[in-house]
């Protein structure tokens, strides 16, 4: 019954024949129709989605009728009438209007009528009762039964379903690889870096039943894993060195990598690592380690060009993260919904505003400095830091430096009562400049207008506060000052107006110092400065503030030792390595989110508060209100997407295409499962037999005997398996371009394998990096820190190392999900002339020669053994024999008639070795580039 | 028969578009051309998803164009000292303007009341079609008759980099494909040995918005554009080191290619045919490429005409190259020119300095250009469009309200002038006209989405029906804007 209908779809005419067909099969027992029900997500919905929705969904809803909500669409239609009719066809207006015999009457308007067969299951399916279904991920998912298959093949779950797809295709699995082949395999799937000469003796040797596990077991314990596996995310991250837009100055936050890897590496549980880099700020007393995870969302570019508005950077910076954490965690595309509801998926308009507003809380706000930042310190700092600390305590007992985990925090207390700007708890509207200003100076000028300029510092004793002191600038006399308690409509502690004094606004040095008295209050209070324009004159009324100082009675701030101490601990501070993080805004800050009318920022319409969409609130779960019960919510086993997509990223890492290909859309859009039931399954064992280990997730695919395949394919497996979606053979598929450049110099004996640590910059041609107004320049690393590993390469986002580009990596200005793989001539010329891959070439040349030691096709074979970890036979030696002698010969005379110097690289390559031609050629070939 | 001559034959096979994307989703996955026209990715059904609509793609309607040539004034080129003609505001030289121009609107720097500022060049009427042309343009002013004027264009953006992506991208945020790479995808290349899509920058900055504004955006990479350099390789590592010779290089790649078919016997995995293929093709490029960018040979004649110095990295050169490239078929070919922003803050980036310099550095060069494609007869077939990313206010920009030591205008999104010519597009014509400060259209008034609609349209594609698949949905150059501009189509 179900082929027959299946036989009659039109689909069958296309040339997705083949895929629809095993598509079908396999989503049947998931929807689990009984045999002669249509079932809306099977039948219904892909006719919906592709003739209907364009003017009936969430852009249009033209007639006042929309297909996206259930309640939509059985609601009454602007006509007064019902689309559609549980039970009935014949007073579905729906239906009568897909087979009205009038053109103008017909649906879809402007379109070609619906197909004999379509009509049928509509009306069909209207006759059995019109039951809605929800799109299939948006329930939540459940273990499966493990497919019935007769045969011994099956290892691990995951090949019972593979098998049962490929059985009913008339496909055989192919046989197991060799052990060279999965080693190299394994090695470059779990580390990113072929196997070490010690792995590949150990494991060829171990004959022991469980030989292959212990070689895995080997590779996930290894260091380089959790490089292998940040490279991924940062691409998630959008991680990059610099921040992006028009200036694209450098950032600093390759600390943010160093946590990813070392996350990785402890194989933290994947809730928890979710967790920490949304909100980690937010879990009770954060570490530093925890502080520095939120940096995840600091990967957002900042605009630093001159006349650009703030508010307008910050925005964009906030949609992007609520894209960013939707794509990666729930494989949904919200960005649609910045403008008017989803078109296809149930979200609506506000809701996309109501998940805004979880993001809309932080201190961050586009500013040059990139404030809120972490400080860290070099371990020698940190020892010296904290003695002073301890000796500025014993000269002013009355100093409470509070207890905490972070050195930043207890420097703040210890500096008290020198309020310096940067160390303030809230603010808005004010820019810190890099020294330490804050300052009503913004660009554009006329915006100053709009805006109230105040900041807040928190828990301050005002109890005997006798006076505050500004050091200030101003060039007119309309500046005044007020602080305020606990509100920034609080009583009042203290106003002051600002004479003139003109200097230069961003130099501390010249500001003059006013004294403002202060009113008796007492207790520990929140305190709020508000710095205003009386007469809303610019520039007169615009003023830089530098440091501020509170004065007590009977205390004596300017005690010689004490400032001397306080100097040192100053300078100590500026030490500091800085690393953008998240912060949540104090209360008095918070800030109200509105929907922006048609995505428009400046229409503002109605104001929401935090929550997420309805349709991904399933079971028990509660509706998140910040960031920590959002990220919570999240990784909640009622979430019906997160599992599920993460386990597909990883999948796709592993054999080149997800279960879902597109793993960026798993909504109504997104393509169809290969396996839809392994899809569950894997999701469930991924959050409670692995309970989040990533290193069981990824153990438990790699021992299947899907994964251990050959990639050998024939002519039956190319023809019903072209793209090997089911897997028909083991995976092949070119490396990215990290491990492409990791593989050369880790075989040439180049690489530099230390973990972490700031990014490198490796050779590049002259001339790449030419930026507007930026004087960073590229200065290639000393030594052997030009040999990192692909992922600590420096990361410009409008200059992006050249010949990573060429093998597909992404700019890193948005979040990129997959990085669709090109085969181009650029890249044959990267591998072939990159000065990178020249001196790998001569660095294997030589290891080659040593290995031959005088005798040429043991040297030959000793290279394409390193390189390939396969043994060559006799006629690839005698190809590269040939060209090692074709070379002699040319050499000679190449290097005698050599061109002047070309002048492109810091060091010029010569190529003077017949064996480095040989070497070269090793290394462009297709078996060093793929995955086998 | 060879595996390579095979794979030839089967490339031949392939007559049209359509025909060559629908065996691409069934299975080749792997061509020469295919870097060029790019079926190269692993992602077949998604690829396949993307062109669905492949046979509205291609165009009902003859092409004019068949290429373009984008001259990109970086930093915005004031439109009031080239093009656009306003006697009164020269007349009210000094006056504070009317506040309507500042009330409520936004400006990168103007604050308070600013003055207006008369036009710093002379204009006159140029040609039969008598277009008002400064004196700071004599050379173009000669190819008047071949111009057809934009004088009212407008953006959404008034900061250079997110402007500059709206120009090229048509969104001002990052991550969109290029107008290049829409273009080499809708139309694939029409050149073997060649990248589709060549950019060459001069004035010794890449512009603002930098790499993006030629990135491939979600499109696949083959579509991105190459950039062509003056200096050093002309196209990345397409030297090969020093003592590799021409003859050693072919052999390497021979003996890479030798191994490879031998690994296609064992693994039949077409990838690998698609390798070699590619291998073959840099060969090619090694020599095509150099010997495009080469213009020592150009004679004397030509050399005067643009105003070119072989060995010197200039717009004039990079225009005389847009042309060698043009004549072997490139596709799309942007030239970004540095330098425009006259703010008056400097004397580099002022009115009365650097702008003017900006002027001789390209006039008699993008006048070359013109006179040159049309005595080859190319004109016709190729669209030469020239534009800064926005244009300038009329009045004077007094940086923090306070006046500056060298003549400025800020920018400004609501009307700047463009031009276009040769292929599609009436001769010698005006669209749109401003108000008479030049502060606003009034007439004619287009958007930046239609300027790209236009483009599209002389190269036969219908801008609505140009899309591409991703995230779960359509999307296209002009995202849901733009009309062709049915006044200039010839």
């Amino acid at each position: 019954m179900r082929k027959h209908a299946l036989q009659q779809s039109p689909f069958m005419k296309t040339i997705f024949v083949l895929g629809i067909i095993l598509l079908c099969i396999l989503l049947i027992p998931q929807c689990a129709t009984v045999d002669n029900s249509i079932s809306y997500n099977q039948h219904i919905r892909p006719i919906f989605n592709k003739k209907c929705l364009p003017c009936h969904g969430g852009v249009k809803q033209l007639g006042g009728f929309s297909l996206l909500f259930e309640e939509e669409a059985f609601a009454v239609t602007k006509s007064g009438k019902k689309a559609l009719v549980s039970g009935s066809p014949e007073q579905s207006e729906l239906y009568k209007r897909i087979i009205h015999h009038d053109p103008n009457e017909r649906m879809p308007k402007d379109g070609d009528p619906l197909t004999d067969n379509e009509k049928e299951l509509i009306s069909e399916w209207i006759d059995q009762g019109a039951e809605w279904e929800e799109h299939w991920s948006y329930k939540l998912p459940s273990k499966q039964e493990l497919p019935v298959v007769e045969s011994d093949w099956p290892t691990a779950d995951l090949d019972y379903f593979i098998l049962e797809a490929l059985q009913s295709m008339d496909l055989e699995p192919a046989i197991e690889a060799d052990k060279e082949t999965l080693v190299r395999r394994a090695s470059l799937d779990l580390t990113g870096l072929p196997p070490s000469d010690d792995l590949i003796t150990s494991y060829l040797a171990n004959d022991s039943a469980d030989a292959y596990e212990q070689m895995l077991d080997t590779l996930l314990a290894s260091p380089h894993f959790g490089e292998r596996w940040a490279a991924m995310w940062l691409d998630l991250a959008r991680y990059a060195d610099s921040r992006g837009y028009e200036k694209d100055a450098h950032r600093n936050i390759w600390r943010y990598r160093d946590w990813l890897i070392k996350a990785l590496n402890d194989d933290m549980p994947f809730d928890q690592f979710t967790i920490e880099q949304l909100a980690g700020d937010l879990l009770p007393q954060p570490t530093v380690d925890q502080l520095l995870a939120t940096a995840f969302h600091r990967n957002t570019m900042n605009n630093d060009e001159g006349g650009t508005e703030d508010e307008v950077f910050r925005t964009n910076s906030v949609i992007d993260r609520l894209n960013t954490t939707f794509e990666i965690w729930q494989g949904t595309t919200i960005a649609c919904v910045q403008c008017h509801s989803h078109p296809y998926d149930p979200i609506r308009h506000e809701e996309f505003y109501e998940v805004m507003d979880l993001f809309n809380q932080t201190k961050d706000r586009d500013i040059v400095t990139e404030r809120p930042t972490i400080y860290t310190f070099s371990e020698k700092s940190e020892t010296e830091i904290t003695e002073l600390i301890d000796y500025i305590q014993t000269l002013d007992p009355s100093l409470s430096i509070t207890q905490s985990d972070l050195l930043q925090d207890q420097i703040k207390h210890a500096l008290f009562p020198i309020l310096m700007p940067d160390h303030c708890d809230g603010s808005l509207n004010v820019d810190f400049s890099g020294s330490g200003i804050v300052t009503t100076w913004v660009q554009p000028p006329q915006s100053v207008k709009d805006k109230q300029f105040h900041f807040m510092f928190a828990d301050i004793d005002v109890t005997d506060l006798t006076h505050i002191s500004f050091a200030y600038s101003t060039p007119g006399d309309q500046a005044r000052i007020e602080v305020r308690l606990d509100s920034i409509n609080g009583p009042m502690l203290s106003e002051v107006n600002l004479p003139q004094a003109e200097s230069n606004r961003w130099d501390i040095n010249s500001f003059k110092t006013i004294r403002s008295e202060t009113t008796n209050h007492t207790g520990k209070h929140n305190l709020f400065f508000h710095l205003i324009n009386r007469t809303q004159q610019v520039p007169e009324g615009m003023m830089s503030i530098g440091s501020i100082e509170l004065y007590y009675q009977n205390k004596h701030n300017s005690s010689s030792e004490l400032s001397s101490q306080k100097d040192k601990l100053l300078a100590l501070r500026a030490t500091a390595d800085r690393t953008p993080i998240m912060q949540a805004l104090p209360k008095d800050y918070t800030r109200s989110t509105h929907v922006f009318e048609r995505g428009n920022y400046s229409t503002l319409g109605q104001q929401v508060s935090a929550s997420v969409p309805d349709a991904f609130v399933k079971g028990d779960a509660e509706e998140p209100t910040d960031r920590l019960s959002f990220a919570q919510w999240l990784v909640n086993k009622n979430n019906p997407l997160t599992a599920r997509v993460i386990v597909n990223r990883f999948w796709e890492q592993i054999f080149g295409t997800g279960i879902i290909e597109s793993v960026e859309d798993f909504g109504t859009q997104s393509l169809p499962a290969s396996h839809p039931e392994l899809l569950d399954h894997l999701a469930v064992v991924f959050m409670e037999d692995n309970q989040w280990s990533v290193k069981q997730l990824l153990k438990g695919i790699l021992m299947s005997s899907t994964y251990r395949q050959s990639s050998k394919t024939n002519a039956v497996k190319q023809e019903l398996d072209p793209f090997n979606r089911y897997l028909s053979r083991g995976a092949r598929f070119r490396l990215t371009a990290e491990q492409i450049r990791d593989q050369a110099l880790a075989v040439s004996g180049l690489l530099n394998d230390s973990i972490g640590g700031a990014s490198v910059m490796p050779q590049q041609p002259q001339g790449v990096w030419q930026v507007v107004y930026n004087n960073q320049s590229w200065q290639t690393a000393e030594d052997d820190l030009k040999y990192r590993r692909g992922l600590y390469t420096y990361w410009k986002r409008t200059a992006p190392y050249p010949s990573m580009i060429a093998f597909d990596t992404p700019s890193r200005e948005f979040c990129m999900s997959r990085r669709i793989r090109t085969n181009t001539p650029l890249q044959a010329l990267v591998t072939l002339n990159d000065p990178v891959y020249l001196e790998a070439a001569a660095a294997l040349a030589k290891l080659m020669k040593a290995a031959g030691q005088g005798d040429l096709e043991k040297a030959i074979s000793a290279g394409y053994q390193r390189a390939l970890v396969s043994e060559p036979d006799e006629d690839i030696v005698s190809v590269l024999k040939q060209l090692y002698h074709e070379s002699e010969d040319e050499i000679q005379l190449n290097t005698a008639t050599a061109s002047t110097s070309t002048d492109l690289y810091d060091t010029e390559f010569i190529l003077n070795d017949p064996m480095t031609v040989v070497a070269n050629a090793i290394l462009n070939l297709d078996g060093f580039l793929m995955k086998n | 028969m060879s595996l390579i001559q095979e794979e030839k034959n089967r490339q031949l096979q392939l007559d049209t578009r359509r025909h060559f994307l629908k065996t691409c989703t069934t299975g080749l996955g792997s061509m020469a051309l295919a870097s060029l026209v790019g079926c190269t990715t692993n992602s077949p059904i998604d690829v396949a998803t993307a062109i669905k609509s492949i046979p509205n793609q291609l165009s009902h309607f003859a092409p004019k164009a068949k290429r373009v040539i984008f001259l990109h004034m970086a930093g915005a080129p004031s439109q009031l000292e080239l093009f656009d003609y306003k006697p009164k505001l020269t007349q009210l030289h000094g006056e504070p303007c009317p506040l309507s121009f500042v009330e409520g609107k936004k400006f990168a720097f103007i604050s308070g009341h600013p003055n207006l500022l008369g036009q710093q060049a002379s204009f006159q009427q140029h040609g039969q079609s008598g277009a008002w042309i400064s004196d700071l343009m004599p050379h173009l002013a000669k190819q008047a008759d071949e111009l057809c004027f934009l004088k009212a264009v407008h953006t959404d953006e008034f900061n250079h980099a997110p402007a500059q992506l709206m120009m090229h991208t048509g969104s001002p945020r990052l991550g969109k494909p290029s107008m290049g790479s829409w273009i080499s995808y809708g139309l694939g290349s029409i050149n073997e040995n060649l990248p589709g899509y060549v950019v060459l920058v001069s004035g010794g900055k890449t512009p603002d918005a930098g790499k993006s504004i030629w990135g491939n955006g979600f499109l696949p990479s083959v579509y991105q554009g190459v950039q062509c350099r003056s200096k050093g390789d002309p196209v990345l590592y397409v030297s090969d080191p020093k003592g590799m010779s021409r003859s050693l290089r072919g052999k390497t790649i021979q003996a890479i290619n030798d191994i490879n078919k031998k690994e296609y016997e064992e693994f039949k995995d077409p990838e690998i045919l698609t390798r070699i293929s590619q291998y073959e093709m840099a060969f090619k490029m090694q020599v095509s490429v150099p010997e495009a960018m080469d213009i020592s040979k150009e004679p004397a004649s030509i050399h005067e005409l643009y105003g070119t110095q072989p060995g010197k990295a200039s717009f004039a050169n990079n225009c005389l190259l847009a042309r060698r490239l043009a004549e072997r078929d490139v596709r799309f070919i942007q030239l970004f020119h540095w330098g425009w922003d006259a703010h008056g803050a400097a004397e580099e980036e002022a009115l009365n300095g650097g702008f003017k310099t900006r002027c001789l550095e390209t006039d008699q060069a993008i006048a070359g250009l013109i006179q040159d494609l049309k005595q080859r007869g190319m004109l016709e077939e190729t669209l030469i469009v020239w534009g800064g990313e926005f244009g300038r206010t009329p009045m004077m920009e007094n940086r923090d309200g306070v006046k500056m030591k060298y003549l400025g205008r800020d920018h400004q999104s609501q009307a700047f002038t463009m031009w276009m010519a040769g292929g599609g597009v009436k001769p010698g014509y005006t669209h749109g006209a401003t108000d008479e400060l030049g502060y606003s259209g009034v007439s004619g008034r287009v958007h930046v989405h239609d300027v790209q609609a236009t483009i599209l349209h002389t190269l036969g594609m219908n801008h609505e029906q140009l899309t591409y698949h991703f995230q779960g949905r359509n999307f296209r150059l002009t995202d849901v804007f733009g009309h062709v501009i049915k006044d200039v189509v010839a």
